[in-house]
């Protein structure tokens, strides 16, 4: 442990991510993601690792994606219309198998929307902003700590899966400081390299667990990322049905076969619930309180808070609607998860919904009302 | 300098042949010319990375047996960025179409340019969008026809080099496919520039600017390159008149300016003397 710490969730981030072995960053100015920009311009030219303030999103996403395939662990960062327009050269990043993570510190409203404040309005854009079947990894922090926890989960997971990780954190996240001790080193996870001889790399060839090794650019082992669907050998295979099938099928299924390795939730008083809140981030802070507030009033409720939430946590969940009285969804947008607990839940219990828009975290009394009404 | 067979055997992946290229097309002749510059430069081929953008010009590296990234429509020289700062020992070339850099890639154009990062931008620049079916494009001249503009452009050109001049690259060049040893010439002195290189190369589209400009054969336009050519030193002789409809080829600056990676290196070596004193 390094002695405890005044940190901010933004900073914290930056922290994990760079102990996690970042060390490329490109991005673009927005609030509320500035912070980690700027730690990252001042950081990683210090570390030996490289800063770039790209033209604009596009740009920072693209040089992303080529400071990856040259062999480093990568990393943007932004907020709402930064992410949309990153997701074209995401989508490039989850077909060529190009490892990277992308911070959404999220804002409310569609375009520029409720730039300083908090939501969770792109939960569904983490899956599905860019175009195609495609699988998606994203993980949620709600404190300080967490931002540096999932970072360093971020990165561990976009390397063992070769594909984007999200990390949604919001405003709120972003910007709250608690002390926090972060551990002198964490374990980290480095991409499957080749060790072949160089003549028989074949570069999208996967292994049992449907991940190709992946060479650094300049190495000696040949390939060419390509945005088209391709062969084992990155050769555009467009009009070819049965190479675009098995690409496609075994890009959803390298991630949602093992969705398991990926599920991180926390439960708090989830034994005996009868009324379980399930949110994430910033919501599931004054749900917890809510939760105890119910407790200390005789309400047996309990906290289902998913880290990771794509995939979704469907055992977790299902497990939960096995047996509860009721499920209340609270969410900081107009039910994106809400229809994910639902489908899950499939009837075995009723779902309720809980939602804030308006750009202000939800008081703990609004969701213990929704509790009580409930129980 | 390397005959066919030769430079087939060494650089190419004889099994992804044959091209997806038309008969008469330029793209085949300046990926050769490429590869001929990087062979008499001696670059060894594990060190040379291209980046490819999208359109028929996009295809040049599926063919070339180097590391060979092909990114999103426009975003060639983002791609390239991000590899040559994070190794720099690469040398790297980016290959892009005239709407591919100069339409929907122009931000990252002007930007590498500013910045002096040392790579090679090569625009094929056949005046029309190629690969989605023969569309106006930025270099397509005033009144010029295309599949959207049936009765003629009604839009200015780009004029690529002043742009990429206007932006501050260091080595800006213009060839042709008909001079093609000139062009193997500029592209060997664009990729041994330290900094930003951008060379141009009048190429030829017969398909569709051909046809849609009644001009389809190959040789009609490979005549057209030759005898709309004119130097950079005899262009500077002529009016702003003589010199409408001509191509004017060669190179038009070669300069040292500071580079964006050196100077970026030299700030990561200050800070780690720093922290060791
Ligand atoms: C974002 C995006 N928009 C549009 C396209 C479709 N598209 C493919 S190639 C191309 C233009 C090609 O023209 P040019 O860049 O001049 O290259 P050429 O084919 O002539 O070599 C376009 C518009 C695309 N692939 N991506
Ligand atoms: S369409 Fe034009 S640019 Fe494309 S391959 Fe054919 S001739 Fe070349």
């Amino acid at each position: 442990m390094t002695t405890p710490r005044l940190l901010q969730g933004n900073e914290a981030l930056v922290e994990g991510a760079l102990a996690a072995g970042v060390r490329f960053f490109a991005g673009y100015p927005i609030t509320p993601a500035t912070e980690i920009l700027e730690l990252m311009a001042r950081k990683l030219p210090r570390l030996g690792g490289k800063f770039i303030q790209m033209e604009d999103e596009l740009g920072s996403m693209g040089a992303v994606i080529g400071a990856s395939v040259a062999g480093a662990k990568a990393m943007t960062a932004s907020s709402g219309p930064g992410i949309s327009l990153k997701q074209e050269n995401i989508g490039f990043a989850i077909i060529a198998e190009i490892p990277c993570v992308v911070v959404n510190v999220m804002r409310g409203g569609p375009s520029t929307g409720m730039p300083t404040l908090p939501s969770q309005m792109d939960v569904m854009q983490a899956k599905w902003g860019a175009h195609g079947d495609h699988p998606a990894i994203a993980l949620a922090p709600w404190s300080v700590e967490e931002c540096f926890t999932t970072a360093v989960r971020a990165v561990n997971l976009a390397e063992r899966f070769r594909t984007p990780v999200t990390l949604l954190s919001d405003a709120e996240i972003a910007h709250m400081r608690e002390v926090y001790a972060p551990p002198e080193s964490v374990e980290t996870i480095d991409r499957p390299r080749p060790n072949c001889p160089r003549e028989e790399y074949v570069p999208y060839r996967p292994d049992e667990r449907g991940i190709p090794a992946m060479a650094d650019f300049g190495s000696g082992y040949r390939w060419h990322p390509d945005s088209n669907c391709h062969d084992e050998y990155g050769f555009p295979a467009t009009n070819n049905h049965a190479v675009g099938d098995k690409l496609v099928r075994r890009l959803v299924g390298k991630v949602n076969d093992y969705a398991e390795e990926i599920h991180w939730l926390s439960e708090e008083r989830l034994e005996d619930a009868e009324i379980v809140v399930f949110a994430f981030g910033s919501v599931a802070r004054s749900a917890s309180e809510a939760v105890d507030v119910a407790r200390s009033q005789g309400i047996k409720a309990g906290l289902l808070r998913p880290i990771s939430i794509w995939p979704f946590p469907d055992p977790a969940v299902a497990k939960v609607a096995a047996r509860a009285k009721a499920i209340l969804v609270a969410e900081g947008n107009l039910g994106q998860l809400l229809g994910e607990v639902q489908r899950v839940a499939a009837g075995r219990c009723p779902v309720a919904h809980f939602s804030r828009v308006d750009g202000l975290i939800p008081r703990p009394e609004q969701i213990l009302a929704r509790i009580k009404e409930l129980a | 300098m390397l005959s066919t067979a030769q430079m087939l055997e060494k650089y190419y992946l004889v099994d992804k042949l044959p091209n997806i290229w038309c008969a008469g097309c330029g793209d085949g002749a300046i990926a050769a010319a490429l590869v001929r510059a990087v062979d008499e430069l001696g670059i060894d081929k594990n060190s040379l990375t291209q980046v490819n953008g999208i359109g028929c010009s996009g295809r040049v590296g599926a063919y070339q047996d180097f590391d060979v990234i092909k990114g999103t429509h426009g975003r060639a020289l983002a791609f390239a960025t991000g590899i040559k700062l994070f190794k720099p020992e690469l040398t790297v070339v980016a290959i892009m179409g005239d709407g591919d850099c100069g339409a929907i890639g122009g931000n990252h154009f002007i930007h590498a340019a500013r910045r002096n990062i040392d790579l090679t931008a090569l625009v094929i620049n056949n005046r029309i969008y190629g690969m989605t079916g023969g569309q106006s494009s930025p270099t397509t001249p005033f009144g010029d026809r295309a599949s959207t503009a049936l009765t003629g452009s009604v839009e200015r050109p780009f004029d690529l080099c002043q742009l990429a001049i206007g932006a501050g690259a260091t080595y800006v060049a213009r060839g042709t496919v008909y001079h093609i040893k000139q062009l193997q010439r500029l592209l060997k002195n664009a990729i041994a520039h330290k900094g930003f290189s951008f060379v141009e190369v009048v190429s030829q589209c017969p398909i569709y600017y051909g046809r849609y400009n009644d001009e389809a054969s190959p040789a009609a336009m490979l005549r057209w390159q030759k005898e709309s050519a004119v130097s950079v030193t005899a262009a500077q002789g002529l009016s702003p008149e003589e010199l409408q409809g001509k191509i004017v080829i060669g190179e038009f600056v070669a300069k040292d300016e500071p580079e964006f990676v050196s100077e970026y290196q030299a700030l990561i070596d200050r800070y780690g003397q720093e922290a060791a004193e």
